[in-house]
């Protein structure tokens, strides 16, 4: 494992921990003006910080680099590890944008309060990064549930009319998977230990160990019916957080009530958790019980495409709509991932970076507009294209990222997992393809509603354009549509050793690993060489 | 022939005076001039068996005596003083602050 | 270096312009001449660029091969398994490729777009700044767009441009975004296209997982290699598929209803996009793919049939439009038609003529009407026009050039690629292609029906428009005047290709027993995979006698002066139009139903449309009553119990608790009057308390 540079992980992972550390005890609550300074300087640190692991890390290895191991609690095996691969360097530098936008987008939204918002804001990435960074499964226990304290509080204080209902559905519905994710985490560990006489589990007597990358090793051997019963719980817990149908109703609520940049962050980074558990975790710890679970998850990812989108049709309030289309999206991630096949599993992740941008730059969007009218219906906007056109320009470039237009970033995420997708079962495709038809409709039939027509309603007519302030809030999430959209090679490449090692992980319970070659073979051998004669002149 | 037994005598007279004194007047200042019986007749107990056993210890004994009454009558008129001033009054009951 | 090695340019220059006049003349708000040269100078280069780099490669190269220029590597997917087993690398190029198919896509596709973007400059010289920028920032993008569709070198940056100029047309029909059914028209285009997106996606998926590749020449050449019955099924899924897309892209049935729609846009707009290249790009797309049909009689079939029907449908419709862009559109509607039935006979590259020639003379018609509208102040209604002839005499010419070639009247270019089309249908049913004969002859009489049908409607338009006297008012014919030179010079420039278009690039050699006098065949040739795994096409082939060929010539023009030949007798000799009023009061139903194009929009609104909406209502209900009803259930449950348990804690629990609690109070309520607070009381209970301890002490001494 490669350990150059550790201490970049630790840096980016604990200065927003210290400047929350600092905005409480050195500011006063009144000096709205230094918090908020503050809060933007340590984020933007953050951010600057977590840009050399973009440049640092390796491609050609498949290891954890970055690494820092100390012991923690010895006498159990729990250890302070942190490391990354391709995967989570990609999130993390989402989370740490994120973040930033998340801290700069707040400054006129949230008027009251001010000092204990930045605060949580601070120490929600703290959790998010945290959990990217462990390596062992206690300290990503602990992180996941740091998390769940500070999001509980932006939803439950600062939120809309129905927030404490929000955020008490958002923190028992999250708590419940958490602590089922803890019981699979905890029999995991006793198996690999000395297992668990009271309870009839076995153990293989391996020095007790909570480290992730150990206990890829023994995953093999672990029997099927305990996978089974593990991935049940971490199906529970990461499926709640995803979130996948049936398990979404806490998400438009939460979204609702939830500030602007809580649904930014919880869009963007706080649904990732639950897919990202799924890759590190779920796939390579128990390729038995994923292989045989490809089925029925796959269809509640279909189910929860359509359904998501066809219920986002039937919105009234953006925000919700918005919501919803979150639920449709994240069933493309969830359906990537679990066709288990590379094109899927790449598509996967890179939906997962997408759907943080395009659905982040939506809650952002439809915060500025709600921040102006302080109403969110979408009856009661319209024509408003022509009060603020560089809104709805920058609101039609996500909404088209959105709907998966080529040369944007959604398109590459979702070509990916649906071919993806067709090569595990073609009709998997066929079903998944109509919730991209299904997408264009509700998000353009929002689009045409709210800024097309006529400049009708006469609160809307003294609207403000984007200042310079608000614009700057966007632009960076465009650039990286576009940027992902046109040229998305290095994002694959990161996460290309990711892919690769989970593929491996799931192939090693597959027994028919070497697939029959027929008829096609000698076809594509001539078409090659003819290809090559086609291209000769072209150098 | 007055023996020792007379001024023990004399002495649980004026103790008793003073006692009954403390006890159930509600004057301060009279409370205090019962206490001066008290300690007078303790002095002149402490005389009585200094003469009787040919002791001069019991005699500086009640020259100490005498001189924390003097004391002690300093205070307790400074505390009546006090009573006064604060109350406007120097009957003990009324100085029932902390009485539940 | 050549040109032709960065034919990536052609796309670019435009998409550059867009960029500049999107990102800098509008949010500047600069004056309308910088949007001007900015976009001609985008335009003109891609042109300029295009073709020169299509004629240095048509002298240096082997131009019967595919010359493939890979810009990046642009998606990488790792392995993938593939339906026949195995597995292969999913890598997309960005990559463009130069090959007679896409030449000549090119060449038309940056002349005619150039045109109507200087044509746009005198149209839309009313707009305000920004509108306008705006307007040539979208048209730029379009050309970019357009170009990228006709050059890439595999199906999903085909799929790019594909979708690029949906997004175009979407902004572009919605151009005047404050009206309501603009946007509305706009939004259905993109939807409608989506559906057939659909298709394609899936199209795209079945290829890589039957051949591994999405590149146009390896498709080819897996193809071509093939012998036997092997992938004739795989060609047919995808075949179909595919055209699944053409047809919402082209307008077909059943997804022809967001063209005529589309027509909200500006006129440029329509002639450029929803005329000449955009709605082609489905009849591109099946000549570029024509190795899946070439294998697949299904689909062939698939595709002629929806084509004929589709051709004479429309043309039915557009008797009876009075709006002249809807009968524009609805001719449009129809002339794809012969494109896809053309495609479907197997005659790709009649259809891909019919492509070019449509674009002249149809482009040249909506400029014509464009000029029309824009003279009678943005009057649409054919009823309120009439006379026009006299007051834009320029206009008036090259608009009856390009009616007469759409009608099919020798040797214009109208006639010369449409009688190719019906001459293929014949030979088609005449050779009995796929065992399907009876159902081509059907199709060619479809076709000829239509051709009577198409010469009718379109004199009819401009006998409505140019002849007779003018019905719309005093104040509007004051208003009437020729338009400026930037509109006239595309319109004449148009008219001149209508005229000699057809015999300069597609002489009809096999009339005169001059078969390599025939340009195009001879160069797309080889894109066209052989009927039953043969290297080239059949070239003309002689299944059809010379005399029948020559009779079926004439059998289309006969047929096109008797339309024409109804439409004087009805609309030009008669001010009254009483003829066709009477048709009208005698077939009320007919007519009802061709007035209100058979009630498709309408149909589609309360099946389709309803339905989904009402679906998502129901999954709405379903979501916030079930879903959430059995979450919110589990609360109460929840709170429920907990409230129960609260009571037993209140009562019983806590009671025990208070019970000793209560105990200490009231006793110490006893105990407390014991203190009284007063010291004299303490005195006095102290010595009462030495006297009795002294007389205990004395008594039990």
């Amino acid at each position: 494992m490669e350990t150059q540079y550790a201490y970049l992980l630790n840096l980016i992972c604990f200065v927003p921990l210290v400047g929350a550390l600092f905005i409480v005890f050195f500011l006063d609550k009144e000096n709205s003006r230094a918090i908020k300074m503050t809060a933007t300087v340590v984020a933007g640190l953050d951010f600057v910080l977590s840009l050399p692991l973009w440049f640092l890390y390796k491609t050609d290895g498949a290891e954890f680099q970055f690494v820092t191991k100390l012991d923690w609690i010895p006498s159990v095996g729990v250890q302070y590890f942190f490391g990354v691969d391709g995967f989570s360097v990609l999130l993390i530098l989402l989370t740490t944008l994120l973040g930033l936008i998340a801290v700069y987008s707040s400054f006129t939204a949230i008027a009251h309060r001010e000092k204990e918002y930045y605060v949580f804001l601070l120490l929600l990435q703290v959790g998010m990064l945290g959990v990217f960074c462990s390596l062992d499964f206690i300290l990503f226990y602990v992180f996941w549930e740091v998390m769940l304290v500070p999001m509980y509080f932006l939803i439950g204080v600062w939120g809309g009319p129905r927030k404490l209902y929000a955020a008490i559905k958002f923190f028992l519905f999250t708590l419940v998977g958490s602590v089922l994710m803890l019981i699979g985490i905890l029999a995991l560990y006793f198996y690999n230990s000395d297992g668990m006489a009271a309870i009839g589990l076995p153990g293989l007597g391996n020095a007790p160990t909570f480290s992730i990358p150990s206990l890829y090793e023994i995953a093999p051997q672990v029997p099927p019916e305990l996978q089974f019963w593990i991935f049940l719980a971490f199906f529970v817990g990461f499926a709640i957080k995803v979130p996948m149908f049936p398990f979404h109703t806490w998400l438009p609520d939460a979204h609702v009530e939830a500030p602007t940049a809580g649904s930014v962050i919880l869009a963007g980074v706080l649904l990732k958790m639950g897919t990202y558990g799924f890759i590190r975790l779920s796939l390579p710890l128990l390729p038995d019980a994923t292989i045989k679970a490809v089925g029925w998850i796959g269809w509640l990812s279909i189910v929860a495409i359509i359904y998501g989108a066809l219920v986002a049709m039937a919105q009234k309030d953006m925000k919700k709509l918005v919501a919803y289309s979150s639920v449709s999206h994240m069933g493309f991630i969830t359906l990537g991932m679990f066709a288990l096949n590379e094109a899927g599993l790449r598509g996967s992740i890179l939906q997962m970076l997408n759907h943080g941008i395009s659905t982040g730059a939506l809650f952002l969007l439809v915060g500025l507009i709600y921040e102006r009218r302080h109403n969110r219906m979408i009856s009661e906007y319209g024509g408003i294209a022509k009060v603020m056109p560089i809104y709805a320009m920058f609101f039609l470039v996500i909404t088209l990222s959105s709907i998966g237009l080529p040369t944007l970033n959604g398109f590459i995420g979702e070509f990916l997992i649906l071919i993806g997708a067709f090569a595990h079962k073609w009709w998997w495709a066929l079903f998944a393809t109509s919730g991209i038809v299904l997408g264009a409709g509700y998000m353009l039939w929002m689009y045409q509603r709210v800024f097309f027509g006529e400049l009708s309603n006469e609160k809307n007519k003294g609207l403000k354009d984007l200042n310079l302030r608000e614009q700057w809030t966007i632009i960076p999430l465009i650039i990286l549509a576009f940027w992902i959209g046109l040229y998305p090679k290095p994002f694959l490449d990161r996460m290309a050793p990711t892919v690769d090692r989970v593929m491996e992980r799931v192939a090693t319970a597959r027994p028919e690993a070497a697939l029959p070659m027929v008829v096609h073979v000698s076809a594509v051998d001539q078409h090659e060489e003819h290809d090559e004669a086609a291209t000769e002149h072209g150098e | 022939m007055i023996t020792a037994t007379h001024y023990l005598a004399l002495s649980l007279v004026m103790f008793t005076l003073g006692l009954i004194g403390v006890m159930v007047r509600r004057n301060f200042i009279t409370v205090l001039m019962s206490l001066e019986l008290i300690f007078n007749a303790v002095n002149l107990n402490l005389i009585a068996f200094s003469f009787r056993l040919g002791d001069l210890s019991g005699q500086i004994l009640a020259i100490f005596v005498i001189t924390v009454a003097a004391a002690e009558a300093a205070i307790g008129l400074g505390l009546i003083i006090a009573l006064t001033r604060l109350k406007d009054t120097v009957i003990l009951d009324d100085a029932n602050e902390m009485r539940s | 270096m050549s040109f032709y090695d960065l034919i990536w340019l052609v796309p670019l220059f435009p998409l550059a312009g867009a960029l500049i006049n999107g990102l800098v003349t509008h949010q500047l708000g600069l004056k309308k001449s910088v949007a001007n040269i900015v976009a001609l100078i985008g335009s003109g280069l891609a042109l300029i660029w295009g073709w020169a780099a299509v004629l240095q490669w048509y002298f240096t190269e082997d131009h019967t091969v595919s010359y493939v220029v890979k810009v990046f590597s642009w998606i990488s997917g790792g392995d993938l398994p593939l339906l026949s087993g195995g597995t292969a690398p999913l890598e997309v190029a960005a990559s463009y490729q130069v090959d007679p198919t896409s030449a000549v896509m090119v060449c038309f596709v940056t002349l005619v777009g150039f045109l109507i973007h200087l044509y746009s400059v005198g149209y839309m010289h009313s707009e305000s700044d920004k509108a306008y920028s705006r307007y040539f920032s979208y048209l730029n993008l379009f050309m970019f767009a357009m170009l990228t569709l006709v050059l890439g070198s595999n199906l999903l940056v085909l799929f790019v441009g594909w979708e690029g100029v949906g997004l175009c047309s979407y902004l572009l029909i919605g151009f005047y975004y404050e009206k309501e059914w603009c946007a509305s028209a706009g939004m259905k285009a993109f939807i409608v296209n989506r559906i057939g997106d659909f298709g394609f996606l899936l199209a795209i998926f079945f290829t890589f997982g039957w051949f591994g590749t999405l590149e146009f020449s390896e498709l080819f050449a897996v193809l071509s290699q093939h012998h036997g019955d092997a992938l004739v099924g795989a060609a047919t899924i995808i075949g179909v598929l595919l055209f699944i897309g053409a047809i919402g892209k082209s307008a077909q049935i059943p997804l022809f209803v967001w063209l005529p729609d589309a027509m909200a846009g500006p006129t440029p707009v329509s002639a450029l996009i929803h005329a000449a290249t955009m709605v082609t790009a489905g009849v591109y797309m099946v000549a570029r793919c024509n190795f899946f049909y070439q294998l697949s009689p299904n689909a062939m079939l698939v595709v002629a049939v929806i084509g004929g029907v589709t051709a004479i449908f429309a043309a039915t419709i557009g008797l009876t439009q009075n709006d002249i862009k809807k009968v524009l559109a609805y001719s449009t509607v129809s002339q794809l038609g012969y494109m896809f039935l053309a495609a479907g006979v197997g005659a790709y590259i009649a259809a891909i003529f019919h492509v070019v020639t449509h674009a002249f003379f149809k482009a040249c018609l909506f400029l014509g009407s464009g000029s029309v509208i824009h003279a009678c102040g943005g009057e649409q209604d054919m009823r309120k026009m009439g006379g026009l002839k006299k007051y834009m005499p320029k206009t008036y010419w090259t608009f009856l050039i390009a009616t007469i070639a759409i009608a099919g009247i020798p040797p214009l270019a109208g006639f010369v690629s449409k009688d190719a089309i019906l001459a293929k249908a014949f030979e088609a049913g005449y050779t009995d292609l796929n065992g399907f004969g009876g159902a081509y002859y059907g199709l060619w009489i479809l076709g000829l029906c239509g051709a009577a049908l198409t010469a009718f409607y379109m004199f009819r338009l401009v006998f409505m428009t140019f002849d007779g006297a003018f019905r719309g008012g005093e104040e509007a014919e004051h208003h009437l005047h020729e338009s400026p030179w930037t509109m006239t010079l595309p319109l004449q420039v148009l008219a001149f290709g209508s005229v000699i278009g057809g015999l300069l690039i597609g002489f009809p050699g096999i009339l005169f027993h001059k078969e390599n006098w025939n340009f195009i065949e001879g160069f797309m040739g080889p894109m066209i995979l052989g009927a039953h795994g043969h290297g080239a096409a059949h070239a003309g082939g002689h299944a059809v006698s010379f005399g029948l060929e020559w009779a079926l010539v004439g059998l289309s023009v006969t047929v096109a002066a008797a339309g024409i030949l109804v439409a004087y007798r009805w609309y030009k000799t008669d001010p009254e139009f009483s003829i066709p009023n009477a048709m009208a009061e005698r077939f009320p139903f007919a007519y009802k139903l061709l007035l209100n194009k058979y009630w498709v929009d309408e149909l589609y609104d309360a099946t389709i449309i309803r339905g989904t909406i009402g679906l998502a209502r129901f999954c709405w209900e379903f979501d916030a009553r079930v879903v959430d009803g059995v979450v919110n259930g589990t609360r109460h449950v929840t709170v429920g119990t907990s409230f129960l348990s609260g009571i037993f804690d209140l009562k019983v629990i806590d009671g025990i608790v208070n019970l000793i609690g209560t105990i200490n109070q009231t006793a110490s309520r006893y105990f407390r009057r014991l203190q009284v607070g007063f010291t004299q009381g303490y005195a006095m209970v102290m010595v009462f308390g030495a006297a009795l301890l002294l007389a205990v002490f004395f008594i039990s001494f």
